[in-house]
């Protein structure tokens, strides 16, 4: 049996959305003179240690939040001077593209360069102060639910257990979280929030969500190459071909720029690799200016989810609610998720406050809350941009930018059309028979790096002695399906180096490499197979990302 | 029987560690920091002695910020009982931390001191040996194995070559080598309890120990970057380099 | 200046780390001298006179010095201490455990493990398992300083004829007992421990093939480890592992065999003195950091690397 907490609210995880929460709801029972016990789990060994974004953040969600955030020293510093927008036409030239030819959400007056990393940080210290629990290093592992099948909370998953599945001698059986209601805040594609999509058919009504993997680096540069506020973004080379997504570059403090790529993961080509895209591109002058004489000091790699209002499921289920990426809030047109994803938290708290206030005891379906969504300027900035992704998606880069343009700056958002993209990912790759291998550049060493050098920086560390996380439906898909028809696509997408095929002397072995897992789920949304299941490693593994 | 334990709250082992630009230390700047993973040890030997039914209080003291209360409340929900914090407003030197804990030894007056062999950022393995000196006790460093009897602990220790072992006469010191024992990991409900067992602050000034400075950090550097050296074209020439120019055959 | 440098030995014969911290001595300048405490002792001292650049050593010949008690050994060190200037031993498990309570005794600080000597008064030492160097001034009268053994060239174990003075001087604490001693009898170094380390990883093929290794390993006197990748495919078991997540080894010697030089590894060897990468991919990044480097097939190279030794 094992034993069990009691709380209002259990929150999983301590990323932008959940401590929104948290603060929110705290601030909501102090002012009402009402009790309320909240408790934040996160599977990550601190704070921040598994939050990664770009970021340039609109600080609009945070300053209803806490109106008062610059006095009480939110780490939002760094504001933004200057936009600059480039087409990369090969791996030497590129076009600067005018103001004007800029969609609007693309325009970031009045935002700031930050690391969410560090903003989560503070927000859960001010969640602290308020008298939420925060819980790092330890990993909801499963939902509990009554017999209703209302959720009656979650499980932290046991700790001390050997790779075989036995009890080590430091052996601790998880604890069961009970709460009125359980928010989920797990982020892109949270294991137990895909669960509860099944179970609840969540997405019944909607499209599919529509991810990317975002690959970001941190570099010590040039003082002398360092503008802080400067933000640039770009398209186009080295993805035009076989893949969509962007680049960002984004001059921080600290004589630090923060450089990334985001491919989006319904590329049919299975011999694409995130990981040496984005490594080939920083050669490019336009990324190289800033990075020649720097040093690389951090790397990490997160799935996003993009699919926006169109792949937004139904976020309120008996006793629970998704909040954050967890659902899907981000909005692509902005690429900005953060102020989106504290919004929903933000709602979702008052929604739940408003009913326990009531006398709810939990287990309800939290209907208010989509009314309040429906009411809020989140919709309304997620309907603006509704089409941006799938337009993208269905015209290309190019002219998908050019409808984009029209969409967002002329008739803002308000084109009485919706695209729809109903392809999931996974499905749109295509066999390894229909393309060649692509040679990527060897890494200088100096501007682009090997994955393991790479991983390396992303401080990534798992109790060695566990069972793997990453699980396979079936365990001989690999090598029976994956390998033949696309070439073991694993090798490529995940940018971390866990999945690898070893030709032994009698024949290909599949090799998981749990410990060099970034908990970046991008394995668990691509493979064509659907076969791999990424469920949450002993709490406290996983990245240290610093300042990411 | 009481447990005096040290911690000291230092940089994560998972991050990697960065000099500052201008070379006047790490950057330690929002990086994760922790309880240095010898103390842990230490702090789990205690408890286990507690459990064992020989040892009833254990006490954990821990020199630094305010921040490091942090690691001095992770040492309370893995069992120890109570915690004091010496406030100051960086890490002293060992000799300086050795003193302070001296004058803590004294008003706690603990059977036993277990302390991490070394901490993670300087590495200097000096400060349980300076306080057993201080104290004019006995010492048993980079232990494995400790088993306490009446009025004494038996203690088997690592050397270069194998392993060594003593009787101490209590009051004695003992520093933790990394095979001494598996921390547990600490259990939700104690991390709750934690937060409500007692924790004293106390400052230098109040101990009546000066912080003293002995030595002065003139720069800190990255380690130099090995190189790429030569090429040999058979096994002849590595011998021939490896015992000639290397000597290290 | 003078210095006094706490003598490694086994009551038969002095340890060769001794002769490291001699170096660093004459770096440092000045007289050096060599306590030899220990019991029934005498050889050692004969040898500690022979070390070139000592010009005296002193000979503590008594039982309460027979296991080098620290509370022992660091009394009679600072009963000594007045006449020096430094007061050094090698950074061994014996001059770690002693030299401290030598420091706190006399209300000085110790730097402890220097790589370097920059002058009398400042070192380098490793910081942060070696990931950062620290230039420190010792600002004491007296400087108690134990030595890396690897960062400095042993001094010649011959050429000097130094005067031995055997002093009665006992210091014995009631307080301690040594109780008794194991040392590691098996054939093969402890792999933290070892001078010499024979490494295989991916490219040996399969757990028999180790077997080259070990042979090669029984030549040399050293220990075998291994990298991740060879520990993962089950060629070995994981408490040979060297690297991050495994073991961090320095030893004098290290050679690679088919290891690629993944980051992760290298974070467990780099600090070896001298590194030898036998792969025949020329292009593995061992070859970046290996001091000297053999492109061959390790099936051929081991086996006659074994064989001509």
């Amino acid at each position: 049996m094992r034993e069990s907490m009691e709380f209002d609210v259990v929150i999983v995880g301590a990323g932008p959305s959940g401590l929104s929460a948290a603060c929110r709801l705290m601030q909501l029972a102090s002012e009402n003179a009402y009790e309320l016990t909240v408790c934040v789990v996160e599977k990550g060994s601190e704070v921040g240690a598994h939050v990664l974004s770009g970021a340039v953040v609109e600080p609009r969600a945070l300053e209803e939040l806490f109106p008062d955030w610059q006095d009480r020293g939110a780490p939002l510093t760094v504001p933004v001077k200057e936009d600059q927008l480039f087409m990369l036409r090969n791996a030497t030239k590129a076009i600067k593209l005018p103001n004007m030819l800029v969609p609007k959400t693309m325009h970031n007056q009045g935002n700031y360069v930050a690391s969410v990393g560090n903003l989560s940080r503070w927000l859960a210290e001010q969640a602290e102060q308020l008298g939420v629990e925060i819980f790092p290093g330890f990993a909801a592992a499963e939902v509990l639910y009554h017999e209703d099948g209302s959720v009656k909370g979650v499980a932290t998953g046991d700790m001390g257990v050997a790779a075989d599945g036995s009890q080590k001698d430091s052996y601790m059986p998880g604890m069961e979280l009970h709460a009125k209601y359980t928010l989920f805040a797990e982020g892109c594609r949270g294991h137990l929030g895909k669960q509860l999509y099944q179970r609840f058919d969540l997405s019944k009504n909607a499209d599919a969500q529509h991810y990317a993997i975002g690959i970001k680096e941190l570099w010590d540069i040039d003082p002398t190459l360092h503008d802080p506020g400067r933000v640039i973004h770009g398209s186009g080379w080295p993805l035009d071909n076989d893949a969509s997504g962007g680049f960002f570059l984004y001059h921080t403090d600290n004589n630090q720029v923060v450089v990334g790529l985001i491919v989006d993961l319904n590329y049919a080509n299975p011999y694409l690799s995130p990981f040496d895209e984005f490594q080939r591109l920083k050669h490019h002058p336009v990324l190289k200016q800033y990075l020649t004489g720097g040093k690389r000091v951090a790397y990490g790699a997160r799935a996003i989810a993009k699919g926006g209002l169109n792949a937004l499921p139904e976020m309120t289920f008996p006793g629970g609610l998704l909040i954050g990426c967890e659902a899907g809030t981000l909005n692509f047109a902005k690429i900005k998720g953060t102020h989106t994803a504290m919004k929903s938290g933000m709602i979702a708290a008052e929604t739940v406050f408003a009913s326990l206030k009531e006398g709810d005891q939990g287990g309800q379906v939290l209907a208010d809350f989509n009314v309040a969504f429906k009411g809020s300027w989140l919709y309304s900035e997620l309907y603006q941009s509704r089409n941006f992704g799938p337009a993208l998606h269905k015209f290309g880069t190019y002219l998908g930018g050019a409808f984009n343009v029209l969409d967002q700056n002329i008739l803002g958002g308000k084109l009485p059309v919706t695209l729809r993209d109903l392809k999931e990912d996974y499905a749109q790759m295509r066999p390894a028979a229909e393309f060649s291998p692509i040679s990527y550049p060897k890494p200088d060493g100096v501007i682009s790096f090997d994955k393991l050098s790479s991983v390396f920086l992303s401080n990534t560390n798992h109790e060695e002695d566990q069972l793997c996380h990453l699980t396979l439906k079936d365990p001989d898909i690999p090598l029976t399906v994956n390998l033949p028809v696309y070439a073991e696509p694993a090798q490529r997408y995940c940018p971390a180096g866990v999945y690898e095929v070893i030709e032994d002397a009698d024949g290909p072995r599949f090799q998981i490499n749990g410990q060099n897992c970034v908990h970046c789920k991008t394995c668990d949304i691509k493979d064509p197979s659907q076969n791999i299941v990424w469920v949450s490693p002993e709490g406290g593994g996983g990245p240290n990302y610093p300042n990411m | 029987m009481k447990v005096l334990v040290t911690v000291k709250r230092v940089i994560d082992y998972n991050v990697k560690v960065r000099v500052k630009p201008d070379n006047s230390d790490v950057d330690l700047a929002n990086v994760k920091m922790a309880l240095n993973p010898f103390c842990e040890i230490a702090v789990e030997e205690a408890v286990r002695l507690k459990e064992s039914g020989k040892v009833s209080e254990v006490v954990v003291a821990s020199i630094g910020p305010k921040a490091c209360q942090e690691q001095i409340r992770t040492a309370l929900a893995l069992g120890a009982d109570r915690g004091i914090h010496i406030d100051t407003p960086d890490m002293p030197e060992s000799l300086v931390v050795a003193k302070l804990l001296a004058k803590v030894v004294e008003a706690e007056a603990p059977d036993l001191v277990v302390m991490g062999k070394q901490s993670i950022d300087g590495d200097n393995n000096q400060t349980g040996q300076m306080l057993a000196a201080l104290l004019g006790r006995p010492q048993a460093t980079f232990a494995s194995v400790v088993n306490l009897e009446e009025g004494k602990a038996v203690v088997t220790r690592e050397v270069d070559g194998g392993l060594q072992t003593l009787s101490l006469m209590l009051p004695a010191i003992v520093t933790t080598d990394l095979r001494l024992n598996e921390p547990r990991y600490a259990s939700l409900p104690n991390i709750m309890k934690a937060k409500k067992k007692p924790l004293d602050v106390t400052t230098p000034e109040s101990l009546g120990v000066e912080m003293t400075v002995h030595t002065r950090v003139l720069s800190v550097e990255p380690p130099a970057e090995r190189s790429g050296g030569i090429q040999v074209k058979s096994v002849d020439e590595l011998i021939d380099k490896l015992k000639n120019e290397a000597k290290v055959i | 200046m003078a210095i006094l440098i706490l003598t490694e030995h086994d009551n038969q014969s002095l340890k060769s780390a001794t002769l490291n911290a001699v170096t660093a001595a004459e770096q440092i300048g000045g007289e050096i001298h060599l306590l030899v405490a220990g019991f029934n002792c005498g050889a050692v001292a004969e040898q500690a006179a022979q070390v070139n650049g000592v010009s005296r050593v002193i000979l503590a010949d008594n039982q309460a010095y027979q296991n080098g008690l620290a509370e022992n050994v660091s009394a009679l060190m600072v009963e000594l201490a007045g006449d020096y200037s430094h007061l050094l031993a090698a950074s061994t498990s014996h001059g770690k455990n002693c030299m401290p309570r030598v420091a706190a005794l006399l209300n000085v600080a110790q730097i402890s493990d220097i790589c370097g000597v920059e002058s009398a008064d400042t070192f380098r030492r490793p910081i942060y398992a070696g990931n950062a160097i620290a230039t420190v001034q010792a600002l004491d009268e007296v400087k108690v300083i134990t030595v890396r053994g690897t960062a400095f060239d042993p001094a010649l174990g011959s050429g000097a004829s130094a005067t031995i003075d055997s002093i009665t001087s006992v210091h014995l604490s009631e307080a301690v007992q040594f109780v008794n001693e194991e040392l590691a009898e098996s054939e093969r170094p402890e792999l933290t421990a070892a001078n010499t380390v024979v490494s295989g990883g991916r490219g040996l093929g399969n757990g028999e093939n180790f077997g080259l290794l070990e042979s090669l390993a029984d030549k040399l006197g050293a220990a075998v480890g291994a990298s991740r990748a060879a520990v993962d495919a089950g060629f070995v078991p994981n408490d040979m592992q060297v690297g991050q997540t495994g073991k961090i080894v320095a030893p004098n010697l290290y050679i690679a065999v088919g290891i690629s030089g993944a980051i992760q590894h290298l974070a467990g060897m780099k600090d070896s003195k001298v590194i030898v990468a036998i792969n025949k991919d020329e292009d593995a990044p061992i070859f970046q950091i290996a001091d000297y480097g053999l492109v061959a097939d390790l099936f051929e190279a081991v086996p006659e690397l074994t064989q001509k030794l």
